[in-house]
């Protein structure tokens, strides 16, 4: 099992499919399987997945940012999908990682959110809550061996408290005012660190959206599996709103200075 | 038998001579000792009233809850035995996640009040059980639009433009039929609700009462919620009014 998101539809071996240009099928550790070799087959590798999700925290709440791909390795399969869901009335929740378990989760969480409304005792699940129980669902998961393929942000706030915390496949949790998931772990995260950090009861809603889409920015240009298409969740205490599909500008003027590979002449 | 009775009652599963079960309509009796429920369907929703029967003023207020929910768009308001309606609450959710989980989109309160009615008639059909000691009403705004449904203790259910079960039907019946319910809209119903379970407490000269309200429709994003405080204060002030220069 891979469990570094960076990893997740990429190619297993450098040597074999340096680019990941080979359909999954034929990718190492993919060929064909005695299906009887071994006892149970479950869940080893993602297949279609979405790649990294954003957040931070700002003056009003929090504020995150997904892009609309839906990856097959590395063919840029769907490109119109949500990956930023409301949970109730005061979270939102943003997922990387396989796709068809983050529709299973988005049921999942439906369905318990409609079993607390249907009480009418006078109580909401915050993100806090949400945050929790899919932790524990994740982690229960993972015991089985079959674990849900997803790292997920959960975002949100309730009764003045801001609340954004991490839980993945393995049901790890962490929290912090900036967090980021798959490549953008490792691209955005430094960058939203210093844009935020220490300024969390200072930045606007404007300054927090400037940073996720400069973020989102930098991850379009590093990160083979984004498009420039991407969503944005405000969590405040008014409640979630999560924006229409925006597209990055981008520029790529400077790839006609690049040389040492292609089809240049000189 | 012995010198009580015929013995045709003794059990749900037993017939009398002239093809009744008396166990069925010993259980409409429990619907009848209790206070009245009626619902609206109107032009852009439906509203649900209870008249909750206060026993003791030791009580806190609010609690006993007539009027639940069973799905994000369905109400359910019961007149009868309170922990059966609450079992039979439970069931609906149950059918209504049932639904979703099948056919991935909100149920149609038809497939709920049918999933009800076949599950309400199987406890007419053992010795070893009792029927429902109740009749609920069931009231969603669906993809078909407002929809209403009162399921019996027989396990029968119709749907209605307007139902009224309960001690006060009768009235609360007459009542409803000299409305044109599907030109109301919800808020006006709220405002006739009230007034007819005010109306009908005050034929029967009752002990205390809360009057319970919901509604479901354009008002409320096709959610089902209890009617806010202010609404339900107006509407209770103009039931009390009406009162006065009523007959």
């Amino acid at each position: 099992m891979d469990h570094f998101p960076t990893n997740w539809g990429r190619p297993r071996n450098d040597a074999y499919d340096p680019y990941g240009t080979y359909p999954i099928a034929h990718r190492p550790n993919n060929g064909p399987k005695d299906a009887f070799a071994d006892a149970v087959q479950r869940t080893q590798q993602p297949i279609v997945t979405g790649t990294s999700v954003l957040a931070i925290k700002y003056k009003d709440g929090i504020m995150m940012a997904a892009d609309n791909l839906a990856s097959y390795g590395s063919l840029a399969r769907f490109k119109d999908i949500q990956r930023l869901q409301p949970v109730g009335a005061h979270t939102v929740i943003g997922a990387g990682g396989d796709m068809s378990d983050f529709q299973y989760i988005q049921l999942m969480l439906d369905e318990l959110i409609i079993d607390e409304f249907s009480a009418q005792d006078g109580h909401t699940l915050g993100p806090a809550e949400v945050h929790e129980y899919l932790a524990q669902v994740m982690y229960a998961r993972r015991s089985k061996m079959n674990p849900l393929w997803n790292s997920i942000l959960v975002g949100g706030v309730k009764d003045g408290k801001r609340f954004l915390a991490y839980v993945d496949l393995l049901g790890t949790t962490y929290s912090a005012s900036t967090l980021a998931t798959g490549y953008g772990a490792y691209i955005a995260q430094p960058l939203l660190r210093t844009a935020v950090e220490g300024k969390e009861d200072i930045l606007t809603e404007e300054e927090a959206y400037k940073i996720l889409e400069q973020s989102m920015r930098v991850l379009y240009y590093r990160d083979a599996r984004t498009i420039d298409k991407y969503q944005v969740a405000t969590v405040t205490e008014k409640g979630v709103y999560i924006s229409e599909s925006r597209r990055l500008d981008t520029n790529w003027s400077f790839a006609e200075g690049i040389r040492g590979y292609g089809a240049q002449t000189q | 038998m012995t010198s009580i009775g015929t013995g045709y009652d003794l059990s749900a599963s037993t017939y009398s001579p002239d093809g009744r079960i008396f166990q069925v309509e010993y259980a409409n009796k429990a619907v009848e000792n209790s206070g009245t429920a009626i619902g609206l369907r109107v032009k852009d929703g439906v509203v649900l009233a209870v008249e909750k029967l206060v026993h003791s003023k030791l009580l806190v207020p609010g609690v006993n809850r007539r009027i639940q929910t069973v799905d994000r768009h369905i109400g359910l308001a019961t007149a009868g035995l309170l922990a059966d309606g609450r079992h039979l609450a439970n069931r609906a959710r149950d059918e209504a996640a049932s639904f979703r989980d099948q056919y991935r989109q909100p149920p149609p309160l038809k497939q709920i009040a049918d999933r009800l009615g076949l599950y309400v008639q199987a406890y007419t059909l053992y010795s070893s059980v009792r029927p429902f000691g109740i009749s609920t009403i069931l009231g969603a705004v669906d993809k078909t639009g407002p929809a209403l449904y009162v399921v019996e203790p027989s396990g029968v259910f119709h749907g209605y433009h307007g139902a009224a079960v309960g001690k006060g039907r009768q009235l609360a019946k007459t009542e409803l039929e000299k409305l044109k319910l599907s030109e109301l809209t919800t808020r006006e119903a709220v405002k006739e609700a009230a007034r007819i379970i005010y109306l009908v407490h005050e034929d029967a000269k009752e002990k205390e009462f809360e009057l319970e309200m919901s509604w479901v429709g354009d008002e409320t994003n096709g959610i089902h919620l209890p009617v806010p405080k202010d609404l339900q204060t107006a509407a209770e002030q103009a039931a009390k009014a009406a009162l006065e220069t009523f007959e």
